[in-house]
């Protein structure tokens, strides 16, 4: 595992993210993981606590963190969003739209290339929770 | 129609230089062909059986003529002088190579075309009514709505990775002429009680290897809701559509296994969340989209006298023509399924012509339609016997719309990577066989589609008769299926039993028109006496 890539000023959270399943079973917990497949609404209930939530993705193809991060961001959760697993550098700005603010690849990313995928895109055409504005909006103002 | 303004442009523009930086990336050997293969298939690239395919996005199947000479000159430039209409209101070329496909890319975005999201498990190319606009039938013109659509679904962060692809289809009339409730989700444009306009929900329906009809699952959604609508039901499919195996993946299965209530019961759940997020765009955008597509400036004159005298155009007014919204016109349908040829191929000069006489005859308007035809939408009747000679010249003018020879056909085992039999020789034999003018006309409306595998792209459950090729041990052998449809009437088609070789299932097919014919009553249509007399009939006749 190479280190996390953040898009956060904060310090790292120090706190390991352990499994949902133990998050549950604790009281004070800051930090979790979250695998592809489990319900992230079962900790909406524990937003204020939560530092760091990790999203898991098995594999780049599944998709199902991207609705994960999103269902989190709009319930209000502001604390470190981490994308783990099968993260590629031509996924990370979907992930960023999705509230992404934090990578755990398992392979290393090329900075560079990074850098002009992420700003490649100049407008978008829908709202997510990063609250950019649509070209509808840039359109109506 | 529609025209990009600048952030429309930009975006297609960066999504070029986008691909063109991962494809440089890709031929230096940084990245996998498994890592490059979503990127690729995101901007519509395949790796076929001989080449690499690209499939460029005509989004619901209206182009105009400079766009369509566009599509000339590509087959030209970079391919072998042809192209191929699809059952996506697409088009396909076969013969592309990777190091041109970025520059291919920025020929087309110079004439705001693209390739983007026409394959990968996201949403795809958006379609609808080739007639939309000048159908006499519609309620409104579900384009702009399908507009709306497509920039939503472009590059949507949430939904690219979707269990597997996404098909969405909007019709505005009571006639579906999309398949519509085959789609993933089907949307019919209705008027409420209060007289507004709005979007009836289908979601579930699909052709592959388990083909299922969508459900309805909501009557209405108002304008201003429609794309927090189509969140929710994507969300749902996204979370709990299956990942474990491919040919379940589809949200058919979904809806299926969970059941039309329930999965209704988790969309609208998940809607009333999603409707307070300000994820719709202000009514004065679907007003904006809806200007571009106001009706052309019709000659109200415009007479319905037609010299019928040329029997050879009667004939292809009869069967070629649809009534228009507007009196003095006509929407006239090309038929690209010529006596012996490969349905829904086109060459470069066809192509090009077809450009001209959009721009002459047609307001500069052109569909194409899920049957692999092109549609001059807005054609005045006094123009109908030039257009027809211009066509008939450039072997354009079969006079065979809806007949049994203007079949759907998939590329089957001459192009595809996954097809088990050959599908292009049967249809060009089944074109010989039926092409005699009394012959096929005697059969009236019969949809036949052949697809060269269970995944179906050649639409063959949604026949009145369907064929799918099958490897059976080692050689091809063709199933016959009988009573489907995707018109509003849409039905699954049966299997009549066991396969035939390619000689053996047009001998079936003969044998099955026969007993049409001898059976039918009045006015009845193939399919109309198959559901009278039953499939035992059929079945009997073929097998004995």
């Amino acid at each position: 595992m190479v280190e996390a890539i953040r898009f956060r000023d904060d310090e790292p959270h120090e706190e390991p993210a352990g499994s949902l399943d133990s998050f549950l079973d604790q009281s004070n917990a800051t930090a979790v993981r979250i695998e592809a497949g489990e319900d992230v609404r079962q900790l909406l209930p524990y937003l204020e606590r939560l530092a760091l939530i990790e999203v898991d993705f098995p594999a780049f193809g599944d998709g199902r963190g991207y609705s994960a991060a999103q269902i989190l961001r709009e319930q209000g959760y502001t604390g470190e969003l981490r994308a783990s697993g099968d993260v590629l550098v031509d996924q990370l700005a979907y992930m960023r739209r999705c509230g992404f603010d934090s990578f755990a690849p398992e392979k290393p990313i090329d900075p560079e290339v990074m850098e002009r995928s992420l700003g490649r895109y100049e407008n978008i055409y829908q709202g997510t929770t990063d609250q950019r504005s649509p070209i509808w909006k840039l359109r109506h103002g | 129609m529609y025209q990009y303004d600048q952030y429309d442009q930009q975006m297609v523009d960066t999504r070029v230089e986008e691909f063109r930086d991962q494809v440089k990336r890709r031929l230096a050997g940084e990245i996998t062909e498994d890592q490059f293969k979503p990127l690729r298939l995101m901007n519509g690239l395949y790796l076929q059986l001989h080449a690499y395919m690209l499939r460029v996005a005509i989004p619901y199947g209206t182009l105009n003529g400079k766009q369509m000479r566009m599509l000339a000159h590509i087959a030209r430039k970079y391919d072998r002088d042809y192209g191929h209409f699809t059952t996506r209101q697409n088009i396909q070329y076969n013969w592309i190579k990777l190091e041109d496909a970025p520059d291919l890319l920025a020929e087309l975005a110079s004439v705001e075309m693209h390739a983007i999201q026409t394959s990968g498990n996201c949403i795809r190319n958006i379609s609808s009514d080739q007639f939309a606009g000048a159908a006499a039938d519609e309620i409104a013109d579900p384009r702009p709505w399908a507009e709306i659509l497509r920039q939503w679904s472009s590059f949507h962060p949430e939904f690219s990775y979707l269990p597997r692809k996404f098909k969405i289809a909007v019709i505005a009339s009571d006639t579906d002429r999309a398949a519509m409730k085959l789609h993933d989700i089907g949307i019919q444009l209705v008027h409420n009680d209060a007289g507004e306009l709005g979007a009836k929900f289908f979601v579930g329906g699909g052709m592959g290897r388990t083909p299922m009809i969508a459900p309805e699952i909501r009557d209405f959604v108002p304008a201003d809701e429609l794309i927090s609508y189509a969140e929710a039901c994507l969300r749902v499919y996204n979370r709990y559509g299956r990942r474990d195996n491919k040919y379940k993946a589809r949200i058919k299965i979904l809806v299926h296994e969970l059941g039309k209530d329930e999965y209704t019961r988790q969309v609208e759940e998940e809607f009333a969340h999603m409707k307070e997020l300000g994820l719709n765009p202000p009514v004065e955008e679907l007003a904006r989209i809806t200007e571009y597509f106001a009706d052309p400036a019709f000659d109200t004159q415009a007479s319905d006298e037609l010299d019928l005298s040329d029997p050879d155009f009667a004939v292809w007014v009869d069967q070629n023509t649809d009534m228009h919204k507007q009196s003095g016109y006509a929407i006239a349908t090309i038929s690209l399924k010529p006596r012996g040829g490969i349905p829904g191929d086109a060459s470069s000069a066809q192509i090009d012509l077809m450009a001209d006489l959009a721009e002459q005859y047609s307001f500069d308007e052109l569909r194409v339609t899920h049957s692999q035809n092109i549609v001059l939408p807005h054609v005045k009747k006094s123009d109908l016997y030039a257009l027809w000679q211009k066509l008939d010249e450039a072997g354009l003018a079969p006079a065979n719309l809806d007949l049994i020879t203007d079949s759907i056909a998939c590329p089957g085992l001459d192009y595809c990577s996954l097809a088990n039999a050959r599908s292009i020789p049967l249809a060009q034999k089944i074109s010989e066989k039926f092409a005699e003018q009394g012959r096929q006309k005697e059969l009236g409306e019969l949809k036949l589609k052949i697809s060269g595998c269970i995944n179906a792209c050649g639409h063959h459950h949604a026949g009145h008769i369907g064929i799918l090729g099958v490897d059976r041990k080692g050689t091809e052998n063709y199933q016959l299926l009988l009573g489907g449809s995707a018109a509003e009437d849409t039905s699954l088609a049966k299997i009549t039993g066991p396969g035939f070789t390619e000689d053996g299932v047009i001998e079936a097919i003969e044998t099955v028109t026969d007993l049409y014919l001898q059976e039918k009553q009045g006015d009845e249509r193939f399919i109309d006496t198959y559901r009278r007399v039953g499939m035992e009939k059929f079945k009997e006749a073929i097998y004995g």
